[in-house]
């Protein structure tokens, strides 16, 4: 491995900022941006009733839980973790939602602690993650079923609906002939939130570190443990948030709500460019992943297409999405090894170095 | 670094060796299921002293119609974890051969029961085949992989099936016979999956390429250094898996009235959670099919103990979460101990 | 140059290999034959492991001959290597942890009895009986968890004899080894040639190669170089052969200024690790920690760094205790460390060489806690110049780099911090010759501006070259100190294997 041997390639004679555009614009978000571009073109042009502003509303309300869960599913995949336990938290939270408001509790409290219950559970995945030192597969597998029970010791079979009309409209209404729900601007907010702290800030980048080798992040100083920790403790928090969120739009505090959405949030953030081995990810990349699946969703409906071909469709997508950068991959290891052997064909010749 | 382990005398070792050969535990079942097993009876035994009812033939019988179907599939999945992998997509590939014996049923009435049981299990593993060429040869990790089919499978499914639903009328009688018959007191699914369960465990035990699995779990670099195929040896385990969700389809069509477009939804975390409290380690290298039903037993009992000593029936779930937590923290805890022990076998 | 009418049992000749633009193997070229031990010599990075691995199977040659007794072959697998009769054993044997040392030996060949399944009794006893004729009490039956590194070599070899290999390659095998595990090794290989195989012995130590070998093959920076009797040669010229210059250049030592104490360790002890280390380290010194690897010096290093945890005793870093277990703080303080596993612990190897580098300074370069992308650029870019980091793109990951420049990224993602002391754990392991000398001009020129260096090195000659002094480690303990004059290669080894002192303090 000697430097003289290997060719060198001469520094880049692009522009600094010319290099960084075509950086970008090659980059896994930017192609999920272009699918999603052209989703949309094909989605409006031809499936009826699409290009309206009522679209926007239903598509958007009908993706939010997900969306919110994606945003600390991506941190928490980045780092090399998962939390299969997002939807069973926004359970636990719609129930404890439920019953709290029911027992007369005013509708801020009941709120906050809702939060307060999702950062605990999150706080319990966290220490069994990385102080304990268990895989969070297994460990929030474990607390899949924990906290999707406990939301049924707290409410039982009942369900409670009676909440604020104004918070029921809120979660539901949207900027007049916009179309875009109300709720967009919260989560547009928590959405610019998680990519600063990802993107733009130290924390971000030894999550990345992390996630590649916790070693090398350990050796540069990161405090591997606490920023699992908080990693999973955001995807708590806002994963209780997505509960609320859930228990207004449908006017339901019920034990089973969002039962299964863990799936759909790891195959959206996964669709979207995020390794499952860590290091990899991003969150334009994931919100277009959750957006994309949306699209697909809600233009089949229109469409009378069964959910049958939308569920197809999305675990096609998943496995195109991981199989096609190894496809692409091994097919240039492919040509380097042809073009090498052509080289040396054509270079060497047989001295005998052993020749005495 | 002084050796402690090989200071040892040579008698020592020779008369452990002798000791050990007299009467050998490790057989068949390791160590690691000794907890579960454990668990099982204390649970059993409790429930039993709180309410004797528990164990009346026909609460028994229930118990273990119940545990049957979780307990092929643990015992499937046990192979794959064992290769440091895991397949999401057992629920969806459950409904589609379960629906295939409903249609088979229903479309052939005179179809013999083995011809059915022969193509639920080959579609199984075919279904298998697919996870398993997908996993090996793009080397993507398995999870997302069997994500991706577990949609792709209940997409198929619900295709096929509509709104269409197959009952147990449409069955012949003798095929559903085999969940209310009983030999030797024990439902003839049951025995089935039993001989299945043990069949595999033995196949962990005493075959090479079943050894294979477990190095390739143990240390997936190293097994490619000493030459063996992992490639196949996951594929194989990915079809052999799929193999035995394809049998549990079948006795599912047996043991339910209904079978449809939804049938097995969300059984895969169950069946992940199952393998993992019968001691195969999510990380690979140990665990065996025999534990891991045993898991799936302990999983399905403990929602009907909890029941007949009177537990409101919302803190079911809820137990079994706890479960799953308390089998992971026990085994970080032996590891820890071992490792601690080691340090100071060395110092 | 040989007995030309013996044929040998492996003749590789004119082997190349590449990763990517990367060239591993320019000329790789050895003859083995039955019923000698060769060594294989050369300088970190010559070469000699992928050499090794095109051998063993695992790596596929671009061009070049490869013969068995004179028929050509081409090992598509580890599995068709093993088949003709050759078996590796490498420097850090990678057992199945889960399985027990029986199954280690035998796995994918179990002995079957009936019904053809696995005999675990007749398993037992076959590896028993090798383990009996090696002269070595392993257990069979227990897991090879935990094992240590000398057990699992043992084991290696009890594989290879169970093979009945006819080929038998050795890398590194005494790097991590005591001075009666080494003996116990030589006995064994020995043995082995007297029944007709062929060795092939990769080792650092001279002294080794010389007591060992019947043959010597030089390669350096990928090539063949020369191979010579042992009996007709000497370790200098050897060493010349592998080096290709005059070994003063490689180490460049210049005069610096010794100043104050900036480390002091005092009373360190973590149980079963290391114990009672207690040293100073003085602005403008370098102080060379040596030892055999396991000796502890890594985990010491470690532990002063605040990655591993201590059971009692004192870092003290330019005056002001740091908190154990606390790294963040010890970067703080102004300590910088270059790890000896570039490529698990030194490096994040994916991600780009920008973000290798600036990785250290994350928080310096936020401004109300957001990075300054433009300015982590600058940083990133200006340090990779200081030290001549040769990459097509920042962009690049640094998996693309040559092991030499990968070195240099660490390198610069520490100098960035402007370190008061920097501990470099092997800091040219696995590194051309050319790039060698850059770093260790580097430290020296470090050392004179008032760095002060804490430098652990399996390699005599660099410690000699460029300590100011040397701390001898053995079995976890500090059994000797020597300043730069009294230094030599005999009374080091003597320190590293002081196992009476070791066990005493």
């Amino acid at each position: 491995m000697t430097d003289t041997l290997t060719p060198v390639a001469a520094p880049p004679a692009l522009s600094a900022t010319r290099g960084a555009i075509s950086r970008t614009l090659a980059s896994r978000p930017a192609l999920m941006t272009y699918i999603l571009l052209v989703l949309l073109i094909l989605a409006s042009t031809m499936v009826p009733r699409f290009a309206q502003p009522r679209t926007a509303t239903f598509l958007l309300l009908d993706v939010v839980a997900t969306l919110l869960m994606a945003m600390p599913m991506t941190l928490v995949m980045i780092t090399g973790d998962i939390d299969l336990s997002v939807a069973s938290v926004a359970g636990l939270s719609s129930a404890v939602m439920g019953v709290l408001f029911t027992g007369g509790m005013p509708f801020g409290g009941v709120v906050l602690i809702c939060l307060l219950v999702g950062l605990a559970c999150g706080l319990f995945n966290g220490l069994f993650t990385a102080y304990v030192g268990l895989p969070a597969l297994a460990v929030t597998i474990g607390t899949l079923a924990l906290f999707r029970g406990l939301a049924l010791v707290v409410i039982g079979d009942n369900a409670v609906s009676n909440f604020p009309p104004a918070a029921s409209a809120y979660a539901t209404g949207s900027f007049g002939a916009t179309g875009i729900p109300l709720v967009m601007l919260p989560v547009g907010l928590i959405i610019v939130a998680f990519a600063v702290v990802l993107h733009m800030t130290p924390f971000g980048r030894t999550l990345f570190a992390m996630g590649h080798s916790m070693e090398a992040a350990r050796f540069v100083g990161v405090n591997t443990k606490r920023a699992r920790l908080l990693t999973l403790m955001s995807s708590g928090l806002v994963s209780a948030l997505a509960g609320v969120f859930w228990t207004l739009r449908y006017s339901s505090a019920r034990s089973d709500n969002a039962t299964g959405l863990e799936l759909v949030v790891i195959a959206a953030v996964v669709l979207g460019g995020v390794s499952v081995f860590g290091g990899k990810g991003s969150i334009w990349g994931s919100v277009c992943g959750v957006l994309i699946i949306g699209v697909i969703n809600y233009a089949l409906r229109l469409n009378r297409i069964p959910e049958v071909v939308l569920v197809t469709i999305t675990g096609l997508l998943l496995i195109i999405s991981v199989v096609a950068p190894s496809v692409v991959a091994s097919w240039s290891a492919w040509r380097h090894r042809r073009r090498r052997a052509r080289e040396i064909d054509s270079t060497i010749t047989t001295a005998g170095a052993l020749s005495a | 670094m002084t050796d402690t382990q090989t200071a040892l005398p040579r008698a020592d070792i020779a008369a452990s060796a002798r000791t050990r050969r007299r009467w050998n535990p490790r057989s068949l079942l390791s160590k690691r299921e000794s907890p579960v097993v454990l668990a099982l009876l204390l649970l059993v035994l409790f429930t039993y002293l709180a309410n004797p009812r528990f164990l009346a033939p026909q609460g028994l019988k229930d118990l273990m119609l119940n545990a049957t179907i979780m307990m092929i599939m643990a015992a499937g999945q046990a192979l794959i974890i064992s290769t440091r992998s895991v397949d999401l997509s057992v629920g969806s590939a459950l409904g589609l051969t379960a629906f295939l014996t409903g249609t088979l049923f229903a479309t052939y009435p005179s179809i013999p029961i083995i011809v059915v049981f022969l193509a639920g299990i080959a579609m199984g593993a075919g279904l298998g085949a697919i996870n398993g060429l997908l996993v090996t040869t793009a080397r993507v990790p398995a999870m997302v992989i069997t994500l991706g089919t577990l949609y792709v499978f209940r997409g198929v499914n619900s295709w096929w099936a509509g709104s269409t639903q197959y009952f147990a009328g449409d069955r012949p009688d003798a095929f559903g016979n085999l969940s209310v018959s009983l030999l030797v007191g024990i439902p003839i699914i049951t025995i089935i999956a039993i001989i299945v369960i043990a069949v595999v465990t033995l196949f962990q035990r005493y075959s090479r390429s079943g050894r294979d699995l477990y190095a390739i779990g143990s240390d997936p670099d190293a097994a490619i250094v000493y030459g063996i195929p992992v490639g196949r040896r996951v594929f194989t385990a990915f079809v052999t898996n799929g193999a035995l969700v394809g049998l549990a389809g079948v006795l599912y069509a047996s043991r339910f009235n209904s079978v449809g477009a939804v049938t097995g939804t969300g059984l895969e975390l169950q069946v992940v959670a199952a393998a993992v409290v019968g001691g195969v380690a999510i990380v690979g290298g140990v665990g065996t099919a025999a534990g891991a039903a045993i898991g799936a037993l302990l999983l399905t009992t403990i929602t009907g103990a909890l029941t007949s000593v009177g537990v409101d029936k919302f803190w079911q779930q809820a137990v079994v979460g706890g479960l799953i937590l308390a089998s992971i923290l026990i085994d970080r805890l032996a590891t820890l101990r071992r490792a601690r022990n080691l340090r100071k076998a060395t110092s | 140059m040989e007995n030309p009418g013996e044929q040998p049992l492996i003749s590789l000749r004119n082997a190349v290999k590449t990763f990517g633009p990367v060239v591993a193997l320019a000329d790789g070229s050895i003859d083995l034959h039955a019923g000698e031990i060769h060594a294989l010599a050369g300088e970190n990075g010559a070469g000699k492991s992928t050499l090794v691995k095109v051998l063993a199977g695992l790596h596929h040659r671009d061009s070049g001959d490869f013969e068995i007794e004179g028929q050509p072959v081409s090992f598509a697998t580890v599995a068709d290597s093993r088949a003709a009769g050759i078996s590796v054993i490498y420097q850090e044997p990678t057992l199945f942890p889960d399985l027990t040392v029986a199954e280690n030996i035998f796995i994918g060949r179990q002995p079957r009895g009936r019904f053809g399944m696995i005999d675990h009794r007749l398993m037992r006893d076959h590896a028993s009986a090798i383990f009996e004729e090696l002269g070595v009490p392993i257990d069979p039956d227990r897991l090879a968890e935990g094992l240590s590194i000398a057990d699992q070599q043992i084991i290696e070899i009890a594989k290879a004899i169970s093979l009945e290999a006819r080929v038998l390659v050795m890398d590194e095998p005494t790097a991590a080894l005591s001075g009666h595990e080494v003996d116990r090794l030589f006995a064994v290989a020995r043995s082995l040639r007297d029944k007709g195989a062929a060795l092939m012995f990769i080792s650092h130590r001279m002294e080794e190669i010389f007591s060992l070998c019947d043959r010597v093959t030089v390669m350096r920076d990928g090539r063949y170089v020369t191979t010579r009797m042992i009996p007709d040669t000497t370790p200098s010229q050897i060493v010349r052969d592998m080096v290709g210059r005059d070994i003063d250049q490689l180490f460049p030592k210049f005069d610096a200024q010794v100043g104050a104490p900036v480390l002091e360790v005092e009373g360190l002890n973590r149980a079963g690790v290391f114990r009672n280390i207690s040293f100073c380290v003085r602005a403008g010194e370098i102080v060379a920690l040596s030892g055999l690897v396991g000796a502890g010096r890594s985990e010491v290093a470690r532990a002063v760094m605040g990655i591993d945890p201590i059971d009692s005793g004192t870092v003290t870093l330019l005056g002001k205790r740091l908190k154990p277990g606390q790294p963040m703080a010890a970067i703080r303080g102004g300590m910088g460390f270059v790890p000896e596993d570039r490529r698990k612990q030194g490096l994040v190897m994916e991600l780009s060489v920008l973000r290798n580098t600036a990785l250290t300074l994350r928080d310096g370069l936020a401004r109300f806690g957001i990075i300054n992308a433009r300015k982590e650029a600058e940083v990133a870019a200006e340090w990779g110049r200081k030290l001549q980091v040769k990459s097509s793109s920042p962009y690049n990951s640094v998996a693309t780099l040559s092991g030499g420049n990968q070195q240099k990224v660490v390198l610069a993602k520490w100098l960035a911090t402007k370190p008061k002391l920097l501990i470099v754990d092997e800091p040219t392991r696995g590194i051309d010759v050319g790039t060698k000398a850059e770093v260790h001009r580097l430290l020296s020129q470090l050392a004179v501006d008032g760095v002060a260096i804490l430098m652990i090195s399996s390699e005599l000659p660099e410690v000699l070259g460029m300590a100011d002094r040397v701390l001898v480690m053995c079995e976890g303990a500090i059994t000797a100190e020597f300043p730069r004059a009294e230094a030599t290669p005999e009374r080091i080894i003597e320190a590293a294997t002081d196992h009476a002192k070791a066990a005493a303090s």
